[in-house]
């Protein structure tokens, strides 16, 4: 029972690699590190998810994303649980998120570069001769940048 | 102003009178409702800069600030709306949430700061405003965290992280025009004229704020002045500033009774679920 119900667990936590975040879709829920865990019950799925900012718009699509996609696999009945302690971190991203992200050109959060400054790595030509232009970018979680080398405008996803 | 106790207030009045959605007094619903209160009127007012900031990058984040505050709002409407849930039998059966307590509550149950809800001004005052209110909730937020209410001190905790950014933010917006051209500078004097009055309610503890710091839910509100003046006072002073002495300090929000601006702002945000009633998204 307990091998059965490990299996089952990690067939839910593959589910949710295939969902992702709809305003970085090169990242899944689970590079982002906003699971936080994966409750099965007799006749139902708890899923808990925590909100990288507090105002995050992406976060009810993300969980109408969840619900969708277990669906598809068979697990209709979904719970979904928002918590906000402990409140997340960009340290939850997973290595492979932070690749994922310098490929899609978007600069990986950095502990060098807490606080937003001059001098982030262009995700482009890895150059440093880069510009902070605003602290604040697209979407709550990035930082406006522009390398000095190849003139490429970028995000920087800010360390939280 | 002498200390005005709504629910006090309310039994004089005939029912009809109190709202369906009126809160209790002194609970921790309404120190809740106070949090969200003042956090929803500031994100509202940011809002209104959408498109109209003084350039592309300026705008996008004045704007990311007040998408924080309105998820910050959310977070404490949403706890309150639990509390008062909990805490009471429903008005006619239907239950509180956060749409209902933002849109369908009068400018008298509003507890707000008034600093909060006047208007924008210039984007010197906007900054400005920004600026003080963004040191205020960072000290309040820090002790907030120590909460023994878990829902509290997990929003302060994780609003805390935006608030620094908001802080750093106005910071620099302060030198930058404090320490700007003589235009920019004569801006942010005036800018500090008109808000410095707004400023001193911060610190004067509403009823529900007492009843909260005793029980070791909420904050002591006067025990943030020192630290919020002195960081402040440092501030103003590199930006070639100063805090303006001997200003008259106005009072009221907390505790519902608000400038003339507040209505007009109520009107326009609850506009649509006032005339199409549950209208959804």
């Amino acid at each position: 029972m307990v091998a059965l119900t490990s299996i089952q667990e990690q067939k839910i936590w593959d589910i949710l690699e295939t969902v992702c975040d709809p305003e970085v879709p090169v990242l899944s829920i689970l590079d982002l590190g906003i699971v936080r865990n994966v409750i099965l019950k007799s006749n139902e799925v708890e899923i808990v998810i925590t909100p990288t900012y507090s105002g995050c718009p992406a976060m009810d699509m993300i969980a109408m994303n969840i619900r969708f996609a277990l669906a598809e696999q068979g697990y209709p009945r979904v719970k979904i649980t928002s918590v906000l302690a402990p409140a997340w971190s960009s340290d939850w991203m997973t290595t492979a998120g932070k690749e994922k992200l310098k490929l899609y050109g978007i600069a990986a959060p950095d502990k060098k570069f807490e606080i937003p400054a001059d001098g982030v790595e262009c995700p482009q030509c890895n150059s440093t001769h880069t510009k902070l232009v605003s602290e604040f970018g697209s979407t709550a979680c990035k930082a406006l940048y522009q390398c000095q080398e190849c003139s490429e405008p970028f995000d920087y996803f800010k360390c939280h | 102003m002498q200390d005005f106790n709504p629910s006090e207030n309310l039994k004089h009045l005939g029912k009809s009178e109190i709202s369906a959605v009126s809160p209790p007094g002194i609970g921790k619903a309404a120190y809740t409702l106070h949090l969200a209160d003042t956090t929803l009127l500031l994100a509202q007012r940011n809002a209104a800069w959408c498109a109209h900031g003084p350039i592309l990058e300026q705008d996008i984040a004045i704007t990311n600030i007040s998408l924080d505050l309105i998820g910050q709002a959310r977070n404490f409407y949403q706890y309150a709306a639990t509390l008062i849930n909990n805490e009471a039998e429903t008005p006619q059966g239907k239950l509180m949430d956060e749409d209902r307590l933002a849109f369908e509550r009068t400018e008298r149950e509003f507890k707000n700061l008034l600093l909060v809800e006047l208007p924008n001004g210039d984007w010197a005052q906007t900054i400005t405003r920004q600026f003080l209110f963004s040191q205020y909730q960072f000290l309040l937020f820090e002790k907030l965290q120590a909460s023994n209410d878990e829902q509290l001190a997990a929003i302060a905790a994780k609003s805390i992280k935006e608030t620094k950014y908001h802080l750093r933010w106005s910071s620099e917006w302060i030198l930058r025009l404090g320490d700007g051209t003589q235009e920019s500078r004569e801006r942010m004097l005036q800018a500090l004229t008109e808000l410095w009055p707004f400023t001193g309610e911060m610190f004067v503890n509403a009823a529900y704020e007492v009843a909260a710091a005793a029980a070791g839910s909420g904050v002591d509100s006067s025990l943030l002045q020192q630290e919020w003046l002195q960081n402040v006072a440092q501030l103003l002073e590199e930006a070639t500033l100063a805090v303006p002495q001997n200003i008259f300090m106005q009072s009221g929000g907390k505790q519902g009774i608000h400038t003339e601006h507040l209505g007009y702002i109520l009107s326009d945000m609850q506009y649509l679920q006032r005339t199409y009633p549950n209208s959804q998204w």
